[in-house]
C-alpha cells in the first residue's frame, strides 16, 4: 500500500510539470513579443511616438539614408508603392514620406502593412509619429489611397549606422475584418 | 506471495499464472514484458514503413530529373519519413526497451503504473493510423517537412493537417504517460540496496530522458494547438497579417525540437554503456562522470535551440550565445566517448554482434557529432543551412547512432527475452551489410551538401548526380539488410539455440540473474543487490 501511495504522489508531482510546461508553451508567446519589443528583434519599430519638438535636437552634421521597401504578401493583389525609394535625413529631423495603395480588385478589401527595420541595432532609434501601419486600410474596388508616414531618426543613433532600410509587407486581412464594417463599406459603394 | 505483489490491488489473480491466451493477452495486458514486446514490434513495423518512404525518396533521387513520383508526393514522403522515424520508430523502440529492461534492472516486479502502460502503448497504433491515412486523403498528407514550419503547415497546409495535429497530440500523450511511468518505476520501485548511483546506466539515461520528455512534449502539444487555433479559429499566433510571427513558430518548435533530439540519443548512450563493458570484460570506466555528462547534456539541450535557425535573423549576441552553448555540448559528449574507449582499453575484447554495433555506434556517432560542431559555427552554418550536409549530419547521429544502439540492444538482450540465441554468423552478416550500407548512403551526402545541394527537393543539378546515385545504392543495401534483420530475429526466436541464464560471460546486472527466457513475472520478491551486480 505504501508503494501505491508513493506512486500517486509521484504521478501528481510529474503531472504538475506537464501542465506547467503546456502553460509555458503558451507563455512563450507574450514572452517572445516582450523580448522583441525590448530588443527590437525582428525589426519591430514599436507604436506611435509622441513628438515633442523641444526635446529634439537636429544633428545637421550627419546625414542618414533611409530606404523604403514595399512588398505585398503572397496572394495580396493590391498595388503598394512609396513616392520615393529613399530619403536622406539629419538625425532628429521630422520627415514625411507618402505611400500609396490601390485596390486592384472588384471587391471591398482590407489590408494591413507590417513594418520591419534593419539593422536591428537601429530599431530603438527609429520613431514614427504617424504611420498607416498603426491601422488597417479598407479600400473600395479600384480605390487608391495616399498614406503619409512621418518619422524621426533619433539623434542618439549609433555612429556606425549610415543607412536604414524600412520594409513594409502588405497583407490581405479581409478575412479578419468585422463583417458589419465590410457590409457598411459595401453599401456605400453600392 | 510477498507484500510487493499484494500492493497491486485487483491484480492479485494475474500474478499467479502466465499470460492470457490469444489476442486478449495483447489487448489487455498490463505486463511490462508484453508491453515491451508490443512497443518493439510496433516500432519495427514503423521502421519498415518509414524505410519504404526513404526508399521512394532515394529511388527518385537515383538520377536527376523526375522519374517515379510527383514533387507533391515527394514532399509527403520526406515529411512522413521524418515523422514516422522520429515518433514511430526510434522513440517507441526506446520505450519498448525501457519497459522490458528497467523493471528487471532495478529489481521491480513490473512498471509502477501497469494500466497506464497499456494505454500509452495502445494509443500509438491509432495515432499513426490517423497520420498515415492522411496520405490517402484528397489533397494528400503532411507535406511541410517534419518540422512543420508555419505558415507552410497553417496557411498553405493541405486540409488533412487537422488529422496530423490530432495524431501529434496522441503521440505526445503516449510519450508523457510512458515517461511518468518510467520515472515512477525508477524512483519508487528499486530493490533495497539499489541506490541511484548504483543503477545501470541504461536506467540513468532513461530517467533523464523521461524528464526531458515531460518538459518538452507539452510544449509540442502547445505549438500544434496554436496551429489548430490559427487554422480553424481565426487566431494569429503565426500569421503576420494578424499581428503574429511565423519566426515564433520556429522558436517554440525548436524549444521542443532540440531536447527531442537528445531524447532520441540519451537512451542510446545507456545501451552502449551496458554493452561495451560486457564484451570488454571490464567495468564501465568513469561511471559517475557518465551520469554527470548525461545530466549536463540534458540541461544544455534547453539552451541551444536557436542554432537550428541562425539564418532567420538574430542579433550578433544571440548568434554568439547559441554558437558557444552548442559547442559546449561537445565537452560532456567527449567525456562519454572517452569513457567508452577507456572501457575498451586493455579489455579482453570479443566482437559478438552487439559489440560490433556498439563500437560502430561510438565511431559513427562521433562523426555525426563532429559534423554537428561544424554546423554550430554560425558563419559556416549560413553555407550549410538546409543542404544535404545537414541531412548527412543528423542521419549519422540517428541511424548509426540511435538505430544502431537499438539493434545492438535487441541482439544483446534477445536471448534474455526469448531464451534463445541468435545465429552469430547471420548477425555478423547483418552488421556488415548495415555498416557498409549506412556509410555508402550518408557519407557522400556530406560532399553533395558542401557543394550546395539543397535538402527536400525531388530533382537536382547534374553535378550532384554521382554522389546521389551512390547514396541511393547504399540506401537500398541498408534498407534490405533491415528486412534481413527481421529474418535473423525470427530465426532466433523460433530456431535459436537455448541461451544460458547469464548469456554473456562478461554480463553484469540484475536482469542476468533471472532465468532465460525471463519468467512472465520476475522479482516478485525484491532481490538482494550485490555490488557485483550493480553498475554494469
Amino acid at each position: 500500500m505504501q508503494q501505491a501511495g508513493s506512486n500517486k504522489r509521484t504521478v501528481a508531482k510529474l503531472s504538475l510539470i506537464v501542465f506547467g510546461m503546456f502553460g509555458f508553451g503558451f507563455a512563450l508567446v507574450p514572452l517572445y513579443d516582450l523580448l522583441c519589443e525590448i530588443t527590437g528583434l525582428g525589426g519591430d519599430t514599436g507604436g506611435q511616438y509622441a513628438y515633442d519638438p523641444a526635446t529634439q535636437q537636429t544633428d545637421t552634421s550627419r546625414l542618414v539614408r533611409v530606404n523604403f521597401v514595399t512588398n505585398t504578401n503572397g496572394g495580396m493583389p493590391w498595388k503598394f508603392w512609396s513616392e520615393k525609394g529613399g530619403v536622406r535625413v539629419h538625425p532628429g529631423e521630422l520627415k514625411e514620406v507618402n505611400f500609396y495603395v490601390t485596390n486592384t480588385t472588384d471587391r471591398v478589401m482590407v489590408g494591413k502593412a507590417v513594418p520591419s527595420l534593419v539593422p536591428i541595432s537601429a530599431t530603438e532609434y527609429f520613431h514614427k509619429t504617424e504611420c498607416f501601419c498603426f491601422e488597417r486600410q479598407l479600400l473600395q474596388p479600384g480605390e487608391t489611397m495616399e498614406m503619409p508616414m512621418r518619422f524621426i531618426v533619433g539623434s542618439e543613433l549609433p555612429k556606425n549606422v549610415e543607412s536604414l532600410s524600412l520594409s513594409y509587407a502588405l497583407f490581405d486581412v479581409t478575412d479578419f475584418a468585422d463583417e458589419k464594417e465590410l457590409a457598411a463599406a459595401g453599401s456605400i459603394s453600392g | 506471495m510477498s507484500e510487493v505483489v499484494e500492493t497491486h490491488a485487483g491484480h492479485d489473480d494475474h500474478d499467479h499464472h502466465g499470460p492470457d491466451k490469444g489476442l486478449a493477452r495483447w489487448l489487455f495486458t498490463t505486463n511490462h514484458k508484453d508491453i515491451g514486446t508490443l512497443y518493439l514490434w510496433f516500432s519495427f513495423a514503423m521502421f519498415l514503413i518509414g524505410g519504404m518512404m526513404a526508399l521512394v525518396i532515394r529511388a527518385e533521387l537515383f538520377e536527376p530529373g523526375l522519374q517515379f513520383v510527383a514533387p507533391e508526393f515527394f514532399n509527403q514522403m520526406t515529411t512522413n519519413h521524418g515523422l514516422i522515424m522520429v515518433f514511430g520508430a526510434v522513440m517507441p523502440a526506446f520505450v519498448g526497451l525501457a519497459n522490458w529492461l528497467i523493471p528487471m534492472m532495478v529489481g521491480a516486479p513490473d512498471m509502477a503504473l501497469p494500466r497506464m502502460n497499456n494505454l500509452s502503448f495502445w494509443i500509438l497504433p491509432f495515432a499513426f493510423g490517423i497520420m498515415i491515412s492522411t496520405l490517402f486523403m484528397e489533397g494528400g498528407g503532411p507535406n511541410f517537412g517534419w518540422t512543420f514550419y508555419a505558415p507552410l503547415s497553417t496557411t498553405y497546409a493541405p486540409d488533412s493537417v487537422t488529422y496530423f495535429i490530432f495524431a501529434v497530440h496522441l503521440m505526445g500523450a503516449s510519450s508523457i504517460m510512458g515517461s511518468i511511468n518510467v520515472i515512477a518505476t525508477i524512483l519508487n520501485m528499486r530493490a533495497p540496496g539499489m541506490t541511484l548511483m548504483k543503477m545501470p546506466l541504461f536506467v540513468w539515461t532513461w530517467l533523464i530522458t523521461a524528464y526531458l520528455l515531460l518538459a518538452v512534449m507539452p510544449v509540442l502539444a502547445g505549438v500544434v494547438t496554436m496551429m489548430l487555433f490559427d487554422i480553424h479559429f481565426g487566431t494569429s499566433f503565426f500569421n503576420a497579417a494578424g499581428g503574429g510571427d511565423p519566426v515564433m513558430f520556429q522558436h517554440i518548435f525548436w524549444f521542443f525540437g532540440h531536447p527531442e533530439v537528445y531524447i532520441m540519443i540519451l537512451p542510446a548512450f545507456g545501451v552502449v554503456s551496458q554493452i561495451i563493458p560486457t564484451f570488454a570484460r571490464k567495468p564501465l570506466f568513469g561511471y559517475d562522470s557518465m551520469v554527470y555528462a548525461v545530466a549536463s547534456i540534458a540541461f544544455l539541450s534547453f539552451i541551444v535551440w536557436a542554432h537550428h535557425m541562425f539564418t532567420v535573423g538574430m542579433p550578433l549576441a544571440g548568434q554568439l550565445f547559441f554558437m558557444y552553448a552548442t559547442m559546449l555540448i561537445a565537452v560532456p559528449t567527449g567525456v562519454k566517448v572517452f569513457n567508452w574507449i577507456s572501457t575498451m582499453w586493455r579489455g579482453s575484447m570479443t566482437f559478438e554482434t552487439p559489440m560490433l554495433f556498439a563500437i560502430a555506434f561510438v565511431i559513427l556517432f562521433t562523426i555525426g557529432g563532429f559534423s554537428g560542431l561544424m554546423l554550430a559555427i554560425t558563419p559556416a552554418d549560413y553555407q550549410y543551412h538546409d543542404t544535404y550536409f545537414v541531412v548527412a549530419h543528423f542521419h549519422y547521429v540517428l541511424v548509426p547512432g540511435a538505430i544502431f544502439s537499438i539493434i545492438a540492444a535487441v541482439y544483446y538482450w534477445l536471448p534474455k527475452w526469448c531464451g534463445r540465441m541468435y545465429d552469430e554468423t547471420l548477425g555478423k552478416i547483418h552488421f556488415w551489410l548495415s555498416f557498409i550500407g549506412v556509410n555508402v548512403t550518408f557519407f557522400p551526402q556530406h560532399f553533395s551538401g558542401l557543394a550546395g545541394m539543397p535538402r527536400r527537393i525531388p530533382d537536382y543539378a547534374l553535378q550532384f548526380a554521382d554522389f546521389n546515385m551512390l547514396s541511393s545504392i547504399g540506401a537500398f543495401i541498408f534498407g534490405f539488410s533491415q528486412v534481413f534483420f527481421m529474418f535473423v530475429v525470427i530465426h532466433a526466436i523460433t530456431r535459436g539455440k537455448k541461451a544460458t541464464d547469464r548469456v554473456w560471460d562478461g554480463a553484469h546486472g540484475l536482469e542476468w540473474t533471472l532465468p532465460s527466457p525471463a519468467p512472465y513475472h520476475s522479482f516478485t520478491h525484491p532481490p538482494k543487490v550485490s555490488d557485483a551486480e550493480a553498475h554494469s
